[in-house]
C-alpha cells in the first residue's frame, strides 16, 4: 500500500506493527525457555521466564492504549481500521500465550526435584517444537500480511491436538502404573494442556490475520482434533 | 486510561499523539489568556475565558456554531479591532508581552501573529509577489537576493515550492484551492511569525488537499505556535495536541487532545463530541 499523506499517521501504524512483532518475539522466547527450564530442570531459567512475563503484559497495555487513541484521533478506515482492530485482538492472544508459558515455567519449578521420564519429555518436546513453529509462522504471516501462511497454520493445529491426545494417554498410563508418579505427571499434564492451548491461541491469531487481509472471517470449520475431553479413563 | 505512553525500548519518531505529551510547563507557554470577555455591541460573545496556549504545538478550538471560537482566535492578533462594534477586555500576553499595550504596534503584532482564513485569499498578484509583499513592506530584505531567499524558503516550508518553482510569475489566483491555501500559509510564514492562527483552513478543500495541509501543519508545529479553529472534530483530533471546547462563549474544557477525545472530564464536552448535542 502507498504511504499515507500524513507522515505521523504512517509512523503510528508502523509502531503498532513493531509492538505486535516485539510482543510475539517475547512470547516465542517465553515458550522456548519455559520448556527448556522444564526439560533441563533449571529453576533459574524458570524464574527468568516468570519475571519476563511482565514485559509482555506491559506491551499489551501499550497496544491497547495506542489502539484506542488511534481510533479516537485518526478515524482509521478500511485496511487501517482492520489493522488496528487486528492488533488489539492479536495482542490479547499473545498475552495469554505469555501467561501459559509462564505457567509452564512454574510447573518446571514444581517438578525440578523429581525424576526425569525421558520418553514423556520427548513427547512434550515434540509438541513444544510444533507449537513454536506454528507461532513463528503465524507471526510471519501477520508481518507479511500473508493469508495463505495463516491458513496453513490454522489447519495444522490438528497435529498439536493429535500429539496432545497421545501425551495425555501416556501420562495416564504412567500414573496408573505407579501412584508415586502422579505428582510429576499431573504437572506435566497441565504443561501439555498449556501447550495445546497455546496452539489454539495461535490459530486464533491465524484467523485474525485472514480477516486483516480479506476483511472476512475464515468460513470453514476448523479441524479440531483434541479428543481428551471425551476420552474415558478405565483401569484395565 | 491514557497514562503516559511509553515506547518500551523501541525507537520511534515523534508523532503528534503517540510517545509525546504536550505538558503545560511554564516555560512552554506562548500565549497566556486571562479573563477575556468580548462583545459585539450588547451581545457577549466570550465570557471570562482563560487559557495557556503552548509554543511549538497545535491547539484546536472546537465547539458548535456561535460558540465564540473564531471571536477568540481573532483576539490573539487583535483582528476584532477592525470590527466596528467589537469590544474586548482582559489580558492576553505573548511571551509575557501584553498585546493590548497602547504602545504596541498592532501592524507588527499581525506580522508576529499570522492568520490563514477559511476561504483561501491570495492577492491578485503573481505567486512570487504574494509571498514577497509582506517582507517588502516590513523591510525584511535589504536587496532582491534576500527577498528571493525569503520567498523561496517560505514556499518550501509551505510545501508549495516544488509545484510552482517554474511559474512564480503566474497569478496566485490561478492555483487550485489547496495550492492557494498553501500559498496563503507561505505568505504568513514569510514575515517570520511566531504564532499562526488558522480559521477553518480546510473547510473549502477536498480530502486530499486537506490531508496535505494537515501534514504541513504537523511539520510547521515544530517551529510555530499554531491555533486552529475547526468545526470538524475529526480534524481537531487528527492534527492537534491540545483541544479547547467552547460553548456559548465559555471555555468549557481544555486539555490534551487524546484525553479530550477518549475521556473528557465535562459532560458537556462528552455530549458534544459524541453527537448527543442539541
Amino acid at each position: 500500500m502507498r504511504e499515507h499523506i500524513v507522515r505521523s499517521y504512517q509512523e503510528e501504524l508502523a509502531l503498532l506493527d513493531r509492538r505486535v512483532a516485539q510482543m510475539g518475539g517475547l512470547a516465542e522466547n517465553a515458550l522456548g525457555q519455559a520448556f527448556d527450564a522444564l526439560e533441563k530442570r533449571d529453576p533459574r531459567l524458570a524464574e527468568a521466564v516468570i519475571a519476563s512475563d511482565k514485559a509482555i503484559d506491559r506491551l499489551e497495555r501499550e497496544v491497547d492504549d495506542q489502539v484506542v487513541t488511534m481510533i479516537a484521533l485518526r478515524q482509521p478506515l478500511a485496511d487501517d481500521l482492520r489493522q488496528v482492530i487486528a492488533a488489539l485482538r492479536i495482542t490479547s492472544d499473545l498475552e495469554r500465550i505469555g501467561d501459559l508459558a509462564k505457567n509452564i515455567a512454574k510447573r518446571a519449578l514444581a517438578i525440578s526435584q523429581e525424576p526425569y521420564p525421558k520418553p514423556l519429555m520427548s513427547g512434550l518436546r515434540n509438541m513444544v517444537e510444533r507449537a513454536m513453529r506454528q507461532l513463528k509462522d503465524v507471526l510471519d504471516a501477520y508481518a507479511e500480511r500473508n493469508s495463505e501462511l495463516a491458513l496453513a497454520v490454522w489447519r495444522a493445529d490438528e497435529q498439536i491436538d493429535a500429539m496432545y491426545n497421545s501425551v495425555f494417554r501416556e501420562l495416564l498410563t504412567y500414573m496408573m502404573e505407579d501412584p508415586r508418579n502422579i505428582g510429576l505427571c499431573t504437572h506435566l499434564l497441565f504443561g501439555a494442556k498449556n501447550i495445546e492451548r497455546i496452539g489454539d491461541h495461535t490459530t486464533n491469531i491465524a484467523e485474525i490475520v485472514h480477516y486483516l487481509v480479506h476483511g472476512e472471517p475464515i468460513t470453514d470449520d476448523r479441524p479440531k482434533g483434541d479428543q481428551t475431553s471425551s476420552t474415558p479413563i478405565s483401569r484395565d | 486510561m491514557n497514562e503516559q505512553f511509553r515506547t518500551s525500548d523501541l525507537s520511534i519518531a515523534v508523532s503528534p499523539h503517540i510517545g509525546t505529551r504536550v505538558s503545560m510547563q511554564a516555560d512552554a507557554v506562548k500565549v497566556r489568556v486571562r479573563n477575556v470577555n468580548a462583545f459585539y455591541g450588547e451581545k457577549q460573545a466570550l465570557k471570562n475565558v482563560s487559557m495557556d496556549i503552548p509554543a511549538r504545538a497545535v491547539t484546536a478550538l472546537i465547539g458548535p456554531s456561535g460558540c465564540g471560537k473564531s471571536t477568540f482566535l481573532r483576539c490573539i492578533n487583535r483582528m476584532n479591532d477592525t470590527i466596528p462594534n467589537a469590544r474586548v477586555t482582559g489580558d492576553i500576553t505573548i511571551d509575557g508581552q501584553n498585546i493590548f499595550d497602547p504602545k504596541l504596534d498592532v501592524v507588527q503584532l499581525r506580522a508576529r501573529v499570522g492568520m490563514v482564513f477559511q476561504k483561501p485569499n491570495p492577492f491578485p498578484k503573481s505567486i512570487y509577489e504574494n509571498v514577497a509583499y509582506g517582507p517588502r513592506i516590513h523591510g525584511l530584505a535589504s536587496n532582491r537576493a534576500e527577498l528571493d531567499e525569503i520567498v523561496m524558503s517560505s514556499l518550501e516550508k509551505a510545501g508549495l515550492l516544488k509545484e510552482v518553482r517554474d511559474r512564480l510569475n503566474d497569478l496566485g489566483t490561478g492555483l487550485s484551492g489547496g495550492q492557494q491555501q498553501r500559498l496563503c500559509i507561505a505568505r504568513a510564514i514569510a514575515v517570520s511569525p511566531e504564532v499562526i492562527l488558522m480559521d477553518e483552513p480546510c473547510s473549502a478543500l477536498d480530502p486530499i488537499a486537506t490531508a496535505k495541509i494537515e501534514e504541513l501543519i504537523d511539520e510547521l508545529r515544530e517551529n510555530y505556535c499554531i491555533v486552529i479553529v475547526t468545526h470538524s472534530m475529526q480534524q481537531a483530533a487528527r492534527v492537534s495536541q491540545r483541544t479547547a471546547f467552547f460553548h456559548l462563549g465559555e471555555l468549557i474544557e481544555e486539555g490534551d487532545t487524546a484525553e479530550i477525545f477518549t475521556n473528557p472530564r465535562k459532560m458537556q464536552t462528552r455530549d458534544y463530541i459524541t453527537g448527543r448535542y442539541g
